[in-house]
Parts: C-alpha cells; structure tokens; sequence
C-alpha cells in the first residue's frame, strides 16, 4: 500500500491561504477532493511528507510554486476530445454563428490549447476562421506558453486523426500541422485568429462580449458555489443567443442560470441564452 | 465477530469479465436495498458505451444513472462512473468528477475512487473488487481496510480474469473472499 502523507483539514486551510496570500491565486472553492489528490501527488513527486514542510518550501520558492501550479491545475486535454460535442459545433452552431459579421468566442480553461485549435479547425472548414477572435485563457501561464507556441506531441496524432474523423471531418488531418521528429506544429493560419490570455476564473471579470464560450471540464474543479459563481459571469459575457459549452458530464442543474438559458442539444451540453 | 456496520456506500470495481458479475448483483439488491451503489467499470475511451442502459435493464428494482458532476449520493440509487473520468466524493457527500491522468492506464480508474470513499466514508465504506485484467483496485481495497472499512474481492477462482481479485488477495489482507452468489446473498442481508 503506498503510504500517503498526512494531510488534514485545517492543513489545508493554512496551506491555501498562505498560496492566496502569496501568490494572489485563490483555491478555497475548489473541489476538495481532486486538489487534495493533486496536492498529495505533489508532496509524493517532491518527497515531502508533511504539510508543514510543503508550506515552507511554497512559501519561500516562486519556482516550486509554479511547479505546484502546473501540478495543481489539471491540464490534460486532447484534440476533437469527445467527437459527438465537434460534430454538434461543426453541424448545427457553426451555421448559426455564420449569421454574425464578427465572432467573439472565448474558450475559457483552454490548457495547453488542443480544443481551441480543434475549434479554430472547424470554423476554418467552415470558412468562418477570418472573421473570428478566438480569446482563449488559462489560469496557467506555462500552459498558456506551450498552447501559444502550437507545438504538440506526435505520438497523439493518430487517436486526434481517428477524433476528427469522428467529428465530421472529411479532410487530410495532417494538412493542418507538420511533423518535426516527435513534434508537430499546427498551421499558422489555424494559429492565426487566437489570442491567448492568462485570466482567473475564480477572481477575474469578463472582459467582451462573446457569440460562443466554451468552458470544458474546467468547472468539474470548482465546488458547487464557484461553479454557480463563474456561470453568472459566462451568462453576463454571452451575447444574447449566444451559446454555451460544457463538458459532457457538466450541468447547469445547480445554477443560478439555468432558467435563463435553453439546451440547445443537452446530449452534448450546449446551451443558449434565451433572448429575454 | 465484527458487527455490521451501516454502510454509507457500496462501491463494486471490476475490469474485464466484471460485467456479468456486477448485473447479477444488481439483480439480487432487494428493493428495500437503500445503501448508494457506486459502479466503477473500466471502459473504452471516446466511444459512446450505453452501460447505464444495459445495468439499468439488469438492476430490475432501480435504475442506473450515468453520473454528472456534483450529484448528490442518494438512497437506493446506483451510479455509473461516466467513461474518461475520475469519480471522487467530496465530504458533504457529493460527487465530483477528475480529468487528471489514467492510474494503471484506467480512468475512472478503481483506486481513486476506492481511495476517495474512504477518506470521507472510512469504516462506512464497503468496497467489492471483482474480475479484472490489470492490477488497478488492490492498492485502493488496502486504504479502504486501513480505515476501517470493509473489503470483500471476487474469489479468483470464479473470475474470468483472475488478475485484479489475486492483486487485491495480496495486497489486502482483510479481504474477504467471496463467490458471487456469496456477495448477492451478502448484500441481501444489509
């Protein structure tokens, strides 16, 4: 049995607040269980055993903290992840934003960037990607370095080819990047339309109004409060009729929100907000 | 003789061969069966598996829910670990689910799950490992015994695959060792 370290309640609670307090990123509303794990799976990777050394060396070391950030933060993603959700974007929103001159779409939590470029292939298939701005944030600013830099893991390609397949896609998947030993960089002109930005769910506003947000498998991190919390604020940034995109085991069930937005294909967890 | 503890939470893992197991458990639980039913089954990832219809035709007194993020545990329902996540229980008894990395390449993978309960059900856990392929659950079945709770793990013997209930034999002491019929007429008597 692998032993883990101590960790208790009021630990915790000294813990996050020393990292608010610090380093101005506030985890009190996350989901205790899943950053609990995640925490310990750090205190495991550096050899620490008790939270009193993992106060000390976050307190006193900028470059452990970011190292706990990225730990702490989840990002794994992948391209055309759930193929049903791109299917339903490419065939039944797309054609929708198509009505509008310009498209703001936020995608909020993007991690290292696989979904958004997935997003920017769709609205390029659809001859749309030119008059879109695509503001895609993380709470990480390593994770937004690598998602800017459009370079992914080779060894990915064969399940994100099969994925987009899966989604409706029709074309030579690999016209969209080239390979590079066990790299491969996206097309510039997919890139081209993003503008990655670091934003803080938890602290920070709006900043645009938008045609389509896309907040997938991030909120699953929060508790029930800061989820309700960060959907009145997706609900203020939507346009009217502007959509809105969970992952596939997200709700609004337990949101202030949910009265005033309509499924628009519950199957795939995209709602829209109802024009008053 | 341990008394029986009332169980907050029954959770049954299994891997290859765990099907049919779990269905017929499902279709032993009496209808006054009320301890929540946590199923963690390792399955295909991006393909829409429709296990919650099959368990739910199986589990003739109840229906199966495919699990969202944040639902509360109530009495007498079963729950599905949702395919590519991890399922874990927060303190005030809810649900929440984990995108983090595969353990022993499986998410929803066992251990956490197991690991999970028991942190906030400890001796009111009772975790079930049935046939399986990997070794995934023998680690989460040791932490489930270590804080009190109750392990039983399908007896290698009757499993299709005996790799998952021999690692968890091993790895937890306290396990009881059960035939199926045995945990279906176990699990009348809660």
């Amino acid at each position: 049995m692998m032993v883990r370290p101590v960790f208790e309640k009021h630990e915790m609670e000294q813990l996050l607040h020393m990292v608010h307090h610090v380093y101005g990123y506030d985890f009190s509303e996350y989901s205790k269980a899943s950053l609990n794990r995640r925490i310990q799976k750090f205190m495991h990777d550096k050899g620490l055993m008790d939270s009193k050394s993992l106060i000390q060396l976050l307190a006193g070391d900028r470059l452990s903290f970011q190292f706990f950030l990225e730990t702490v933060t989840v990002n794994v993603t992948e391209m055309f992840r759930d193929p049903s959700f791109y299917k339903c974007l490419r065939q039944q929103v797309i054609p929708i934003l198509a009505t509008y001159p310009q498209i703001n779409i936020w995608h909020a939590g993007c991690a290292t960037g696989e979904e958004v470029y997935s997003l920017c292939i769709l609205l390029h298939e659809a001859g749309l990607l030119h008059r879109c701005r695509i503001y895609a944030t993380d709470i990480s600013p390593a994770n937004l370095e690598i998602a800017k830099s459009g370079v992914l893991p080779l060894h990915h390609m064969r399940e994100y080819t099969a994925n987009y397949h899966e989604s409706g896609g029709v074309l030579d998947f690999s016209d969209y990047y080239t390979a590079h030993y066990d790299k491969v960089l996206i097309n510039k002109q997919i890139r081209e339309r993003v503008v990655f930005l670091q934003h803080n769910l938890v602290t920070d506003h709006s900043f645009n109004e938008f045609q389509l947000i896309l907040c997938r498998n991030v909120m699953i991190y929060f508790n029930k409060q800061l989820q309700n919390k960060v959907l009145k604020l997706f609900y203020e940034s939507l346009s009217p009729l502007g959509f809105l995109a969970l992952g596939m085991k997200e709700s609004l069930l337990f949101s202030e929100i949910k009265s005033k937005m309509s499924a628009f294909e519950s199957a795939v967890k995209i709602y829209r907000k109802k024009n008053k | 003789m341990k008394q029986v503890p009332d169980y907050q939470v029954v959770l049954i893992g299994g891997s290859a061969g765990s099907i049919p197991v779990i269905s017929e458990l499902l279709q032993q639980l009496p209808a006054t069966f009320k301890i929540p039913v946590v199923l963690i089954v390792h399955r295909m990832r991006n393909i829409n598996s429709q296990l919650d219809v099959l368990f739910s035709r199986n589990a003739v007194t109840r229906k199966v829910v495919d699990t969202e993020d944040k639902m509360a545990l109530q009495k007498g329902k079963v729950y599905l670990a949702p395919q590519n996540y991890h399922l874990l229980f927060e303190d005030d008894k809810t649900l929440s689910l984990d995108y983090s990395d595969p353990v022993f390449f499986s998410r929803p993978s066992i251990d956490v799950s197991f690991e999970s309960a028991a942190a906030v059900f400890g001796p009111a856990t009772l975790a079930i490992l049935l046939s399986g392929a990997n070794q995934d659950g023998s680690n989460g079945a040791a932490i489930v015994a270590a804080s009190g709770g109750t392990v039983w793990v399908q007896d290698p013997a009757t499993a299709e695959s005996d790799v998952m209930p021999l690692a968890a034999v091993r790895a937890c002491a306290q396990a009881l060792v059960l035939t199926p019929a045995e945990m279906g007429k176990q699990l009348q008597q809660l």
